[in-house]
């Protein structure tokens, strides 16, 4: 491979990236003007997660980064992933016998 | 460096050395990004899980300036562009045209965080203020710590932008590169958090 073509091949195109990365920022600002809970749902999420990979793979140069650090990396969201499944049940969930709603105004008395 | 100069001062084994194929301040970088996204991550998953509980978080969040948002994640994904076209001067030797985008890239950092502070106050002086509601008190801390590591992206930027100005340590282009991309990253996923779910 040429010096030239392995040069075009680590760096792409970066204006074009760019100017898809701003495309796709104005589709998650004005999706959710739609009102539409679904719909917010996929263009600002949605959207936000194709823009942050898009960032990683071709800014952060991830795409031709070696496996180590994919790995290194998907064992940190993971780590995030175990956060998330082990408090919610306890922040989302009001069920159970130790379950005890305490009302702001009792809340403010001293506990002992 | 001259070869004397080079002998009084060695360069360290562990920055010669490579056991994954990975040049060792990269690997480092990609080190602290992982702790980052633990940090990251753990916060804005906490505030994601409150969130789901409290729906009437959406009316504390339409508070929230989102044109004043968006219009930093422009600015973030610009000063990206430029950082990653710095990593190509680099690449390509031109150490000055690396320094100059570098620059921009801090440029449009200072942007990111006037407007910041402009929306902070705005927000503040409205009484939404961090003891107002656990909502305010996440989107401080979440925009706050990022708006810390964007200031320490931005003095880091600035220091190797002189290096590379007189054609040293370019490979150090890349790595703060790196970095500017994941505080542009975390940003595109606060933008949508606090701003557009309302």
């Amino acid at each position: 491979m040429s010096a030239e073509a392995s040069e075009a091949t680590r760096h792409p195109n970066y204006v074009r990236v760019y100017l898809t990365l701003l495309v796709l920022f104005a589709i998650s600002v004005l999706g959710p003007l739609l009102g539409h809970p679904w719909v917010t749902l996929v263009t600002a999420f949605g959207v936000a997660a194709v823009k942050a990979t898009m960032v990683a793979a071709y800014f952060m140069h991830l795409n031709i980064e070696r496996r180590y650090i994919w790995y290194l990396l998907l064992t940190m969201l993971a780590f995030m992933g175990l956060l998330f499944a082990g408090v919610a049940p306890d922040v989302l969930s009001q069920g159970g016998q130790n379950w005890r709603h305490v009302r702001p105004a009792q809340s403010a008395a001293p506990h002992h | 460096m001259s070869a004397s100069h080079a002998s009084e001062f060695p360069v360290p084994l562990a920055s010669r050395r490579s056991a994954t194929g990975i040049p060792t301040g990269r690997l480092a970088l990609w080190w602290v990004l992982a702790s980052e996204i633990v940090i990251f991550g753990g916060l804005l998953a906490s505030y994601i899980m409150f969130r789901l509980h409290h729906p009437h978080w959406a009316d504390e969040a339409s508070h929230t300036n989102i044109w004043a948002g968006g219009f930093n994640t422009f600015v973030l994904l610009t000063s990206s562009l430029f950082a990653v076209l710095g990593h190509q001067a680099a690449e390509q030797g031109d150490g000055a045209k690396a320094a100059r985008f570098l620059r921009l890239t801090v440029v449009g950092g200072l942007v990111f965080l006037g407007v910041k502070a402009v929306e902070w106050r705005g927000e503040i002086s409205h009484g939404f203020t961090i003891y107002r509601d656990l909502f305010w008190t996440f989107y401080y801390t979440a925009t706050g710590l990022h708006g810390l590591h964007v200031l320490v992206g931005m003095i880091v930027l600035w220091l190797v932008a002189g290096d590379a100005a007189r054609g040293r340590n370019l490979h150090r282009v890349e790595l703060i590169g790196i970095y500017w991309h994941f505080v542009d990253a975390v940003w595109i996923f606060l933008f949508p958090l606090f701003y557009i779910a309302r």
